[in-house]
């Protein structure tokens, strides 16, 4: 953090926080509850990761300070960001770009 | 001589050097447990149809220890602003509830571990498969780890009885059919789902309870919710040193002190990150 | 930054420090990055050694297949047993000895000796810091690393032998061959995993925060950017490995099925697995590290190279922008080239030309860096002591090995040469003449910094030309037995596939005699390069002693470690440091020396 945590916004931050911990709780309950509504198989994995994908922006951005972090520590996440989508895309791009075999069928 | 920069920001990076030490740390985190997020998604495209198993947790259980883990974030970061606040009493209560968190876990995730290597799934010679509870003459209450296996091994044993599962709750209806309705359908035996069934062992093809070899999926639920919890051991042990006798830097250098609760912080925030994602994976899809 | 105010260290303090510590603290469990730096080196050096050895008497079963190994057979039979029975060496000592070879060479040789141990010693000095930024974290790392070194040395003695299925360990043979080397294998690569990750954030934090008072990052020598850039590469390329190195213990000891495919037979049967599990996962996962991992071997020698060559040619290294933006270049496309290992495992064509492009895309940075270490040649009034000659034998040689992987990146033509001894040849050129030259380069250089002696150069000018000549002797014949088919794991060195008669045509198929006959040379040569390595032993223990003393600075060297005194303290400085310019000032107009230290204020 460093830059100007005085106390007061320290205290204002704590409001912050307890607010993030009740969407982080109903995140939780609502993800749950989504998982029982039929919106097809695709359409429920992609809202779970969506409701994921929020309350980890919440705990990383707010809990961890990324939301007001230093040049630095954005640099580093950048490039992680970057290689890990990497591996993970190609890979599974990878997976699905098989040579096709006339007849085989797949 | 003390290497600079360990408790005051060195000026042109606006960072000391645990928080820059933290981060790196945690980046390599994010590769380890994406490469194992990566896995899982090419395991189960990879998956024959029928071999991804489905609503076999505990989801109520799963929620509550999701919540649990979220309580101990917010203390987490209440226990840092309580140090920033000068309030050292404050900070001693919020990290004595994280930690508390942090053992509730851990005893809840045993808990159902535990259920998981007494429960099993028979597969039998002619393609029907049952998941239940099962019984073994000669072993006491429930038999744990049992394996096809070690079965063929224990000679006096000619069956076993096996209590089937009630239809399981699953989440996410649009999913793929789940295979206890398939095996419930099979040779007419849903009347019977729920009575004890005796098994021949010349019949059983393969046993197993839900243990990694089960399947991939349970090969990689484990793995990923162990290595998970080896995270949340390793975070509560620095926690309660700094809790305990780690605390006493806070009389001799308080700034220190509240980077150390910072960064560990950090981390416990990552591993409360990475479950965020592990819930709904494993527990919902 | 000339506004930062680090704390001058006192020369008083780090004298009683030093009093207080005692032997083991100061030798042993030192958190001091000088004595870690050592550590490293004289472990890995020791490894280096042990892996060659493995090597030679892989060569000699190749070039005599068969026959009894002379003078280490009948020891070989002694220590192991069954399987060196008569000193012969058995198909499976091969196989362990060939996994291991790899191993060993890659992950306890060069990559502890040139980032860890070089790094260690050199880094902090060189940007004018005290120490890393987290001692302690050090000396975990190097204990981890000597526990991971442990159990892979160990694993040789347990019944079975070490593991079998290559340095790659592809699943599924890895996971299901019947020694216990290969979980002993897995274990030790988590430590030494573990280890290198720890190393890698303390290098990166030590760069980024304790730079010196003016020591901006364009001021930086490239030997800390090529470390920098190789601590990140190892910093998230690892995990995946550990990852995927978890997962393979799993399928091994809980018996799950992470790279065991649906059915997959052993020894004639269905295995009883859940199987469903991917085998190119391991594959993926494996070389996301692997690849980067060449460049983690070649940029800590690039560096060395760097630093050799401007002061030994007096001049500032020509292009230093493009030095470093390469490196940064190599660091970032490094990680999205790694299939081009997996052209043969049935991929399509779109994934196949991503990953060819990109390999082709690798290949410029790395003639950039090279063209620039040519060029500061150019018009040098040159030293040609010991280091020197070995950093000038580094440029051809790794041009060499690198030009050689073009066409193992395309891969119509990798179709041909794939698991090849033409793979086996450009790849050595890359690491033996090439990596490991700059490492004896590093050494011969940084010995009198850290032993306050020279090393001899007569007999290091030995250890160079005898070198020199046998590796070229050694690798050269290796593509043109590659090119001719012959497979790089062959136990028998290729008799097997020699001179077969085709029926039909009544021509003589197979490996030519001709092909054969060079593996006895290569095998001739081998032994010689390990009798060259002798004067270097000799030499780095003797003038340990006995070399010839020398001041702080004998190489007349610009860069910062050469401003401590020799060998420096705990705590490296007895000075305030201060940079004013950049890091190869060399034969400056109008400046008294031919060499400006980058402590040197610049208006006088």
């Amino acid at each position: 953090m460093g830059d100007g945590h005085s106390k007061e916004d320290i205290k204002k931050h704590v409001k912050l926080y307890i607010g993030i911990f009740i969407a982080l709780l109903v995140g939780t309950v609502v993800t749950v509850l989504a998982a029982y509504v039929d919106l097809g198989h695709k359409m429920n994995i992609a809202l779970a990761l969506l409701i994921a994908s929020v309350k980890a922006f919440l705990v990383a951005g707010f809990f961890m300070h990324l939301t007001s972090e230093k040049k630095t520590i954005y640099t580093i996440l950048a490039c992680t960001v970057v290689f890990f989508i990497g591996l993970m895309a190609l890979t599974v791009i990878a997976h699905f770009d098989v040579p096709t075999i006339a007849g085989s069928g797949h | 001589m003390e290497v600079p920069y360990t408790s005051k920001p060195r000026p042109d990076t606006g960072l000391y050097n645990a928080k820059v030490g933290i981060w790196l740390f945690l980046a390599s985190e994010v590769m380890l447990f994406g490469a194992l997020f990566s896995s899982y998604i090419l395991l189960r495209v990879n998956a024959l149809e029928g071999t991804w198993p489905h609503g076999l947790l505990n989801i109520p259980i799963g929620t509550f220890n999701t919540a649990v883990l979220i309580t101990s974030s917010i203390t987490v970061v209440m226990a840092w602003a309580s140090l920033k606040l000068g309030q050292f009493n404050r900070f001693k209560i919020y990290q004595g509830i994280t930690i508390l968190c942090a053992l509730a876990f851990m005893v809840i995730k045993s808990v159902e571990y535990k259920d998981k290597f007494t429960h099993y799934q028979v597969w039998l010679k002619d393609g029907e498969t049952i998941r239940g509870h099962i019984e073994v003459p000669g072993i006491e209450g429930k038999p744990w780890f049992m394996t096809h296996k070690k079965l063929e091994a224990m000679e006096a044993v000619d069956h076993i009885t096996i209590h089937p599962d009630p239809k399981p709750h699953v989440a996410s209806a649009g999913g793929e059919a789940p295979e206890a309705h398939k095996s419930e359908n099979h040779g007419g035996a849903e009347e019977h789902a729920h009575e004890p069934r005796r098994i021949e062992k010349a019949d059983i093809k393969r046993l197993s309870a839900f243990v990694p070899a089960h399947s991939t999926y349970f090969a990689i639920y484990f793995t990923l919710t162990a290595l998970h919890a080896l995270h949340v051991m390793g975070g509560a042990l620095v926690m309660a040193y700094l809790w305990g006798p780690g605390s006493k830097m806070w009389k001799t250098d308080p700034e220190r002190f509240t980077n150390r609760i910072e960064v560990s912080g950090l981390f416990w925030h990552f591993v409360d990150l990475v479950w965020i994602f592990l819930f709904p994976v494993l527990y919902l899809l | 930054m000339q506004h930062t105010t680090q704390t001058a260290p006192h020369e008083t303090s780090h004298a009683h420090e030093h009093h207080d510590l005692g032997f083991w603290r100061t030798y042993v469990f030192s958190t001091d990055h000088k004595v870690i730096g050592i550590q490293y080196a004289v472990t890995s050096l020791a490894f280096l050694f042990f892996g060659f050895c493995l090597m030679l008497m892989m060569r000699w079963q190749i070039a005599y297949p068969g026959q009894q190994i002379p003078v280490f057979g009948k020891l070989l039979e002694a220590i192991l047993g069954e399987t060196a029975k008569g000193g012969v060496m058995s198909p499976d000592l091969y196989n362990v000895f060939g996994a291991m070879h790899g191993t060993i060479m890659v992950f306890l040789a060069v990559v502890p000796l040139a980032f860890a141990g070089f790094g260690n010693y050199v880094v902090p000095l060189q940007i004018g810091a005290i120490d890393m930024t987290f001692p302690r974290l050090n000396m975990a790392s190097y204990w981890t690393f000597f526990l991971g070194c442990v159990i892979m040395f160990f694993s040789f003695f347990i019944p079975g032998g070490a593991a079998q299925a290559g340095w790659t360990s592809y699943s599924p043979l890895a996971t299901t061959i019947p020694t216990d080397g290969q979980t002993y294998w897995l274990i030790g690569m988590v430590l030494l995993i573990t280890s290198s990750l720890l190393g890698a954030v303390n290098f990166i934090a030590t760069i980024i925060q304790l730079r010196a008072p003016g020591m901006t990052w364009m001021r930086l020598p490239f030997f800390v950017w090529a470390q920098f850039v190789t601590a990140f590469l190892l910093l998230l390329a690892f995990p995946p490995l550990e990852a995927a190195g978890i997962m393979q213990l799993m399928d091994r000891v809980f018996h799950t099925s992470f790279f065991l495919p649906t059915g997959l037979m052993v020894g004639g049967q269905v295995a009883d697995i859940s199987g469903g599990g991917s085998p190119l996962l391991w594959q993926h996962l494996f070389w996301f590290l692997a690849h980067p991992e060449v460049y983690v071997l070649i940029l800590p020698a690039i560096g060395i190279v760097s630093e050799i060559i401007a002061c030994n040619t007096r001049k500032t290294l020509w292009g230093y922008r493009s030095l470093v933006y390469s490196a940064l270049a190599i660091g970032f496309i490094a990680f999205i080239v790694w299939a081009h290992h997996m052209y043969l495992t049935g991929m399509g064509t779109k994934i196949s030309a991503f990953f060819q492009t990109t390999t082709m895309i690798i290949s410029i940075p790395s003639v950039i860096i090279l063209t620039c270490l040519f060029i500061t040649l150019w018009g040098g009034s040159i030293r040609f002591n010991t280091p020197m000659l070995f950093a000038l034998a580094f440029l051809p040689m790794f041009g060499l090995g690198g030009l050689t992987g073009l066409p193992l990146g395309f891969s119509f033509a990798d179709l041909h040469l794939h698991d090849t001894y033409y793979v086996i040849a450009h790849f050595h050129y890359i690491v033996a003449p090439g990596t490991i030259f700059a490492l004896f380069a590093g050494v011969y250089y940084w010995y009198p910094k850290a032993t306050g002696r020279m090393m001899n150069e007569f007999w290091g000018k030995v250890h160079f030309w005898v070198s020199f000549i046998a590796m070229n002797l050694i690798f050269q014949p290796m593509f043109a037995q590659g090119m001719a088919g012959m497979h790089r794991r062959m136990y028998d060195g290729g008799a097997t596939y020699s001179g077969v008669l085709d029926p039909e045509t009544g021509d003589v198929v197979g490996l030519p005699g001709f092909i054969i006959s060079l593996n006895k040379g290569i095998t001739h040569a081998a032994m010689l390069l390990a009798l060259a390595q002798l004067p270097f032993i000799i030499n780095f223990f003797y003038s340990m002693f006995k070399g010839k003393k020398v001041d702080d600075n004998p190489w007349k060297a610009t860069t910062l470690e050469w401003q401590t005194p020799t060998p420096p303290p705990h705590g490296n400085f007895d000075k305030h440091i201060e940079v004013y310019r950049g890091p190869y000032d060399y034969s400056l107009p109008g400046a008294k020396d031919d060499f400006t230290p980058q402590t040197e204020p610049s208006h006088k």
